[in-house]
């Protein structure tokens, strides 16, 4: 039994060999990284005016007071609440490959929660006032206030999608069993949760009777099936790629295994779209006009027009790609399928949904809203601040996890210095 | 290999370090007393009197370094048993957009880059009045009245169950005593949720710092209602809450050329406001959404 | 007996009568003075020395005063007194000073006069609660020859958002 000045140490030593590893890559990590840091450097540049003279730099007014920014939160909650799709089959199914990319999932899944907490900050007025939203010490709105729910139960999952992998990790890192006792509660909990988190920021558009196309009862349910099925699709495109870029092994099988739960969301999130339309279009009271502006223009005004039509469009695209087991478990189409339903859903879930609860506002005034390119860059700064973020995990993560990095190994290296130091 | 990790482990640190104190410079310099202050201001209900008077006279102070102008900064209380609402006669509204600015003058507005109004008046076409998408915000003809049309001016409705008050995370809206929906401006971060929420467009956002032209201010202020405000945070009509908690019209009634404005206790029965109620047609905009405002309409004519 | 029976009911109809009399003279409102042209008040100091013509006709003086207010119906001296121009007349025959025009124009617009004295139609100024409370008289607002508002031009419109711009 190791003592308390020991496992510091030996914690300590763990984190510095990180680094190693975090510092240490081939010709493509580097330039990888670089570029990153340079999106990241720009968005922080653009943010600086914003900090500055106010969010009168970005495009949202009166009439529009969320715009991209939120937008973009609202996709990326969904995609880390997907996370938990992974953790359904490894331990509810117990479908062996994959248990061991479930780590690597939730990996993911914190990315994600901090691009999206990220998003949140720089859509707020006064950031420096952000302790007035901590618990206990700020004065919160609890329970009746979602965006106070929703700091409350976001942070939680990222401490979940955090403490689950890490623990595993230097488990696997030392040898050694993980306590299932403590980590099976967490991970099964893990999957309320993410049920939560997107139910919760659903709500947070549902509860107000001022914007009639977000108070609807469909909208939870919409945003849980567009979740399921866009989160797993950038999982799976970014599992190949890790498995090209290094010695993870990841079976086909696993990717399309998910597939198939994403081809029941699929059908969910277009059935979901179809009763919403019928319900407008068919009452057709005052309140279809967010959605005629969306879908047909509203006296003139029809600017999200063509972004709908090509994001429905290939919503229904991919759905038929996953439907059919011939184009699903085919990794060409399959990728195709991927990428057209992570774009169609961006554009449904985050501008398709949050800038028509706008237009028409509570006094009938149309105001256009289109990101300038200051909150463009802001936008592109803060999604490459998440994947960073999951490189240098990755980095750490795929060595431990494929046995490649452990203490095993380095126990390995140091012990001829350890026996030179002792016999010296 | 570990000589080169070890060179570029320490120039990162470096930097990294460089680059946090460069960053905080702005904190420790003589500023940063003020900032230091404004980070931990308590929630306006949760302070003592003492507190209180302290945060007034801080701010009288920083008010006349900043603008050159002596504010006094009251705090006055909700007056027990009052209840405010307000009349408003659409059928001798002509659009004449007078209250609007003389709300921007009483209320120390943001006149011009950027504007920043609380009341907007809308134009409709006789006939249909309740489908607000037919309104018209930019009419700007030579003479109101238009014959075709009929104006109705909104603002924040103070409703009695109110949507932005439900919302808000931080608690930095919340309804008065006297039925008023006010706003604590060192506690708001700006998160524009409660915007999201109201009905009536009655909140409006400080997209940039305010600017009024100096000699225009309005000096005697109140902490919750027209004192200078600062660039992001949300503000909305009080009923000029520093006037009516005196006895005082508030601003837009006082300026209304044809008497189409009306104020009072709603719980003093000799009240104008109650002579209104029980005597005209009134009505309340968008009364299924169960806000219960206390802004009622009526028409005569 | 039935003298004394006789003589109560007589001073209760007379009490009666002089409570409706005093009703309307009871009716005071602080309003502040009417706003007449320059030099027009008083009206004797010209017509005191002239003849009294009740003939309805086009005048050839007070060239600048339009009538537009029941025009067709009235004229003149329907409301300014005959004899003495310094007082308005009622119907009933009594004189009331300018300065308590409303009790004439009470006589047509009751429903207004009613709403006016409740303090609800009108310019509201001033305290309504621990101040002094304002009256106006209808002629503040109201042209009597020519009572209906007059269109005037309005503020400018809001900026539309697109055009909201900082000053940096």
């Amino acid at each position: 039994m190791h003592s308390f000045k020991e496992t510091v140490k030996e914690t300590w030593r763990f984190y510095r060999k990180t680094l190693s590893l975090v510092f240490t890559g081939s010709k493509e990590y580097y330039l990888w990284c670089i570029l990153l840091l340079c999106i990241m450097g720009i968005g922080f540049l653009c943010y600086l005016p914003q900090l500055q003279i106010g969010l009168i730099t970005t495009n949202m007014r009166d009439q529009v007071v969320w715009g991209l920014y939120i937008s973009n939160f609202t996709y990326l909650v969904g995609v880390a609440a997907a996370a938990v799709l992974l953790v359904v089959p490894a331990y509810i199914y117990q479908f062996g490959p994959i248990k061991e990319i479930v780590v690597l999932g939730e990996l993911f899944a914190a990315s994600s929660i901090i691009m999206a907490l990220l998003f949140v900050t720089v859509d707020l007025g006064r950031v420096d006032r952000f302790w007035h939203m901590i618990p206990l010490i700020g004065k919160m709105n609890f329970p009746s206030s979602l965006l106070a729910w929703d700091v409350v139960v976001l942070n939680i999952y990222l401490l979940l999608n955090l403490i689950i992998p890490i623990y595993l990790l230097v488990k696997t890192y030392y040898g050694k069993e993980p306590n299932k006792k403590f980590i099976v509660p967490l991970i099964l909990f893990s999957i309320p949760m993410a049920v939560t988190i997107h139910t919760v920021t659903a709500f947070i558009y549902n509860g107000l009777p001022a914007r009639p196309f977000w108070n609807a009862s469909i909208l939870a349910p919409r945003f849980l099936a567009s979740a399921f099925c866009s989160g797993p699709a950038i999982i799976i495109i970014v599992f190949q790629i890790l498995r090209e870029y290094t010695f993870i092994k990841i079976e086909d099988r696993a990717l399309f295994k998910i597939a198939e739960l994403m081809a029941y969301a699929m059908f969910l999130n277009l059935f979901f779209l179809i009763s919403e339309m019928f319900k407008e279009y068919y009452s057709n009271t005052i309140h279809i006009a967010s959605l005629k502006y969306l879908y047909e223009g509203l006296h003139g005004h029809n600017l999200l027009v063509p972004w709908i039509w090509v994001g429905t469009i290939m919503n229904l695209i991919a759905f038929i790609l996953f439907l059919f087991p011939v184009t699903r478990q085919r990794l060409s189409t399959l990728n195709i399928g991927c990428i057209l339903i992570i774009a169609g859903v961006w554009i449904e879930k985050g501008p398709g949904l949050i800038i028509p609860g706008f237009i028409p506002d509570p006094l009938g005034e149309i105001y256009e809203y289109i990101p300038n390119f200051r909150e463009l860059f802001i936008s592109f700064g803060i999604w490459a601040t998440g994947f960073l973020i999951f490189t240098l995990l990755m980095k750490v993560a795929i060595p431990i996890a494929s046995g490649e990095f452990s203490h095993i190994q380095y126990e390995r290296e140091i012990s001829p210095l350890k026996m030179k130091s002792e016999s010296n | 290999m570990q000589g080169r990790n070890f060179t570029r482990r320490e120039f990162i640190r470096n930097f990294s370090m460089a680059t946090f104190f460069g960053l905080s410079f702005p904190f420790l310099s003589s500023c940063g007393k003020e900032m230091v202050e404004d980070f931990l201001q308590k929630h306006f209900l949760e302070m003592t009197h003492e507190e209180k008077e302290l945060i007034i006279s801080r701010l009288e102070e920083r008010y006349f370094k900043k603008y050159g102008k002596k504010f006094t900064v009251s705090i006055q209380e909700a007056i027990p048993n009052t209840l405010w609402g307000y009349g408003l006669d659409l059928s001798r509204c002509i659009g004449c957009r007078r209250c609007v600015y003389a709300c921007i003058e009483e209320n120390n507005c943001s006149r011009q880059e950027p504007q920043s109004q609380w009341i907007r008046v809308i134009r409709l076409r006789k006939g249909s009045l309740i489908n607000l998408e037919d309104s018209e915000h930019y009419y700007n003809p030579d003479y109101v009245p238009e014959k075709e049309f009929i104006y109705i001016p909104v603002q924040c409705q103070q409703c009695e169950n109110p949507p932005c008050v439900k919302v808000c995370p931080v608690h930095a809206t919340w309804k008065e005593p006297d039925g008023l929906v006010v706003v604590d401006y060192n506690w708001c971060i700006g998160c524009r949720y409660c915007m999201a929420a109201c009905p009536y467009r009655g909140r409006v956002f400080n997209w940039a710092e305010p600017n009024v032209p100096k000699d225009k201010w309005n000096l005697s202020v109140h902490y919750l209602g027209n004192r200078p405000r600062m660039r992001n945070v949300v503000e909305k009509c009080t009923f000029c809450i520093q006037r009516i908690r005196k006895g005082r019209y508030p601003a837009c009634v006082e300026v209304c050329p044809t008497g189409s404005r009306k104020f009072g206790n709603l719980l003093d029965p000799q009240s104008e406001i109650r002579y209104v109620i029980q005597n005209k047609r009134t009505f309340r905009l968008k009364e299924d959404l169960n806000t219960e405002p206390k802004f009622y309409y009526f028409f005569e004519a | 007996m039935r003298k004394i029976f006789y003589y109560f009911i007589f001073l209760a109809i007379l009490g009666n009568l002089s409570l409706v009399f005093s009703k309307e003279i009871q009716d005071e409102f602080p309003v502040p003075p009417p706003p007449f042209s320059e030099g027009i008040y008083p009206c004797s100091q010209c017509h005191a020395s002239m003849e009294i013509n009740r003939k309805r006709r086009i005048l050839n003086e007070h060239t600048n005063i339009k009538l537009q207010h029941a025009e067709t119906m009235r004229w003149c001296l329907d409301c300014h007194n005959p004899e003495n121009r310094d007082k308005l007349r009622l119907y009933s025959g009594e004189l009331i000073d300018f300065g308590r025009s409303y009790l004439l124009c009470g006589e047509c617009h009751g429903n207004i006069y009613r709403d006016w004295k409740a303090g609800i139609h009108g310019k509201r100024q001033g305290y309504f609660s621990g101040g002094k409370r304002t009256y106006l008289l209808c002629v503040h607002c109201h042209n009597a020859h020519s009572p209906q508002i007059k269109p005037i031009k309005p503020e400018p419109p809001p900026l539309k958002p697109k055009e909201i711009r900082n000053a940096r």
